[in-house]
């Protein structure tokens, strides 16, 4: 599908500056910054109801801004409609336009602006070719099935050469291969014509393996912006620690250790996998109830009734009940402050030394 | 064997289920209309002289009889004068109380009301209107442009037009819960989809609105042309079919015909050429609409 010669585009960079949207008294989203540079592609991330949808929406122009300032290009666009914006968008509905084929719901906006019949045409040979929907052109949306509306709905975003594109969670609605199958076809499309992307997801697999930039947000503000690489191995908070990766990193309060009994406001993160069995390790914990899944072992444990998953490679046997210490590498070590809501790399060496021999 | 018994039980009990509304249905509806029909090739009974049968002597003096064009060519003008112009402002009134603003209930409200009000309070309140001379009209013709007093009910040129103005007048807001309903199932995304896309209202009402609303359209058009040749009430309390047979619809003349003049034949035969012409249209209507509506 990636030989057929479609236009390439110049992507905008999008710059969001202390934006809030505000509904009653709730702040949906709050004083949100983020850069997403020209031609990348961005996700933003987060548990439901965090205001992913809500800030796509703003920088659509579908939802006013209340606060702050959008920015596309070199322009501010607080105040344009969304048919000014140079943008295109796919709906998690994929709001396909029922009474219309598949050919004049993908060539709707071209027809809207005027574009020649020729040119039209030709593009939508193209975009057609592309997504492997030339055999549907004539089919109404009804008669296509989720996965083919689907490539409908990125047609008809892709068609119009826009600099901008987003996405509201597009892949929601399909089954989990056809999921993987898209997710590589819209980041190899990205990639191909060179779009800006802003792309809303709450699967943090789907953020991790499509994104240049995922930014995590949580109750509608930024928890952490970065690449994948460093949101997984450098979480800035104890949300993105906890949210990213399956299953989740433990965070278990340092006064729960023996040697850091007096830290009280400090969180020692490691991630399940991280964990081996050693007997002069500094973590002991109480097995609970042990998972076989071939590959490796998941157990549930205990450390003074916190909770903590270890993940065992295939031949270490562990049984429930048992009583285990687990030790890890000082690399896989993350350090948190509650209080703060932030990152200790500061305290990473002596806290590595003491825990980690 | 057994089977066959329970499966024949089955069949009795189903068929007793329906007796209670076949019974209705053939009584006042079916068993009437068949008798009409056979009624339209009798002569009318006088007296001792009992009904015999005439053939389609009924019919050819239908066809004969002025005042049968005249009020036929009267109902076609009124569907064309009603339907339209109420669906449009049906359409037109749904979109804007559709739209989020203050005060929105209160206009559904005021939209809705002429549905609920009853046709004698509608022909008063219009009488007002109309009235030669005092009514509100009259009033703002000779108070704003000094103009004489008209008689719109009582002159042949007006009386049909006024009638389809109070029609509209109490129709459109019927038609407009309808389209309000239509609108409300309709997806927002679609719409915001267009508006990403470049398009204006105006593209998105031609492009997108108007055309989802088409089953819409096709329900309350069949209803609007069946309407119009049901209507005979507000003929009765605003003109009574006058000026001279002016504002006489068909069935306002089918009325006349059986139950002030007493032909009941020749009302019979009016009767069935009036439900040949809806049965036509109906199924025109659907076979018209089928291609523009069904995109499911
Ligand atoms: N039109 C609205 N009026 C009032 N509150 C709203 C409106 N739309 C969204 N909200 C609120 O704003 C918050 C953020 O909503 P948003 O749709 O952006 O969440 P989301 O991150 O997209 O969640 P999901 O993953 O479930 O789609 C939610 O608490 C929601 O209840
Ligand atoms: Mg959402």
């Amino acid at each position: 599908m990636t030989n057929a010669p479609l236009t390439t585009v110049d992507g905008r960079a999008i710059t969001l500056q202390s934006v809030s949207k505000i509904w009653g008294d709730s702040r949906a989203v709050d004083d949100l910054s983020i850069e997403v540079p020209a031609g990348t592609f961005t996700a933003l991330l987060g548990p439901s109801g965090c205001g992913k949808s809500t800030t796509l929406r703003m920088i659509a122009g579908l939802e006013s801004v209340d606060e702050g300032r959008i920015r596309i290009g070199d322009e501010e666009v607080n105040e344009r409609a969304p048919s000014k914006r140079d943008l295109s968008m796919v709906f998690q509905s994929y709001a396909l336009f029922p009474h219309l084929s598949v050919a004049e719901n993908i060539v709707f906006g071209l027809k809207v602006r005027r574009v020649s019949r020729a040119d039209r045409d030709a593009r939508l040979n193209r975009v057609a070719d592309l997504l492997g929907l030339s055999a549907l052109l004539e089919r109404k949306p009804a008669q296509l099935s989720g996965g083919q509306q689907q490539r409908v709905a990125l047609g008809r975003a892709i068609i119009g050469e826009k600099p901008v594109c987003l996405m509201d969670e597009p892949l929601s609605n399909l089954d989990a291969k056809l999921r993987q199958e898209m997710r590589t076809e819209i980041r190899a499309l990205q990639q191909q014509l060179g779009f800006t992307m802003v792309y809303v997801t709450h699967d943090q697999v789907e953020a991790i393996t499509m994104a240049d930039q995922v930014v995590l947000l949580n109750k509608g503000r930024l928890e952490q912006a970065a690449t994948p690489r460093d949101l997984y191995e450098r979480p800035a908070t104890p949300f993105s620690a906890r949210f990213v990766g399956t299953p989740p990193m433990n965070l278990i309060p340092a006064s729960a250790l023996k040697p850091l009994a007096q830290a009280d406001t400090l969180l020692i993160g490691v991630r399940p996998e991280a964990l081996i069995l050693d007997p002069k390790g500094p973590i002991t914990a109480k097995v609970k109830t042990v998972e076989y899944h071939g590959a490796d072992t998941l157990a549930e444990c205990s450390i003074n009734s916190e909770p903590m998953q270890v993940r065992l490679s295939g031949g270490s046997v562990v049984t429930a009940g048992d009583t285990v210490s687990f030790g890890f590498a000082a690399e896989a070590l993350h350090v948190f402050d509650v209080m703060q809501n932030c990152r200790r790399d500061d305290l990473l060496p002596e806290i590595g030394a003491m825990l980690c021999s | 064997m057994m089977r066959r018994m329970a499966l024949k039980r089955e069949w009795i009990h189903g068929w007793l289920l329906l007796l209670p509304a076949m019974v209705f249905l053939f009584a006042f509806t079916h068993i009437p209309a068949i008798t009409t029909f056979i009624n339209s090739f009798y002569s009318t009974p006088r007296g001792k002289r009992a009904a015999k049968f005439i053939g389609t002597a009924n019919y050819e003096r239908m066809f004969d009889d002025p005042v049968f064009w005249q009020v036929l060519w009267n109902n076609i003008w009124f569907a064309v004068g009603t339907i339209p112009l109420s669906i449009g402002l049906a359409i037109v009134m749904a979109l804007w109380v559709n739209e989020k603003m203050i005060g929105r209930s209160f206009l559904r409200m005021a939209f809705f009301t002429p549905t609920v009000l009853p046709l004698i309070a509608v022909a008063n309140i219009w009488m007002f209107f109309y009235t030669p001379g005092f009514g509100l009209f009259d009033q703002l013709r000779s108070g704003l442009f000094g103009l004489p007093s008209t008689n719109y009910l009582g002159s042949p040129d007006t009386a049909l037009n006024a009638i389809i103005v109070v029609t509209v007048w109490k129709e459109a807001g019927f038609f407009m819960i309808f389209y309000l309903a239509a609108l409300q199932a309709m997806p927002v995304s679609l719409k915001e989809a267009a508006q990403i896309e470049g398009a204006n209202r105006w593209t998105i009402f031609w492009r997108i609105t108007f055309p989802m609303l088409m089953p819409t359209t096709l329900f309350v058009t069949v209803n609007a042309v069946i309407n119009s040749f049901r209507l005979v009430d507000h003929i009765f309390i605003l003109t009574d079919g006058g000026p001279d047979n002016a504002s006489a619809l068909l069935l306002f003349y089918i009325y006349e015909t059986a139950f002030r003049f007493w032909e009941t034949g020749y009302g019979a035969t009016l009767t069935v050429a009036l439900l040949a012409l809806l049965s036509l249209l109906a199924i025109g209507q659907f076979f018209f609409f089928d291609k523009k509506v069904h995109y499911k």
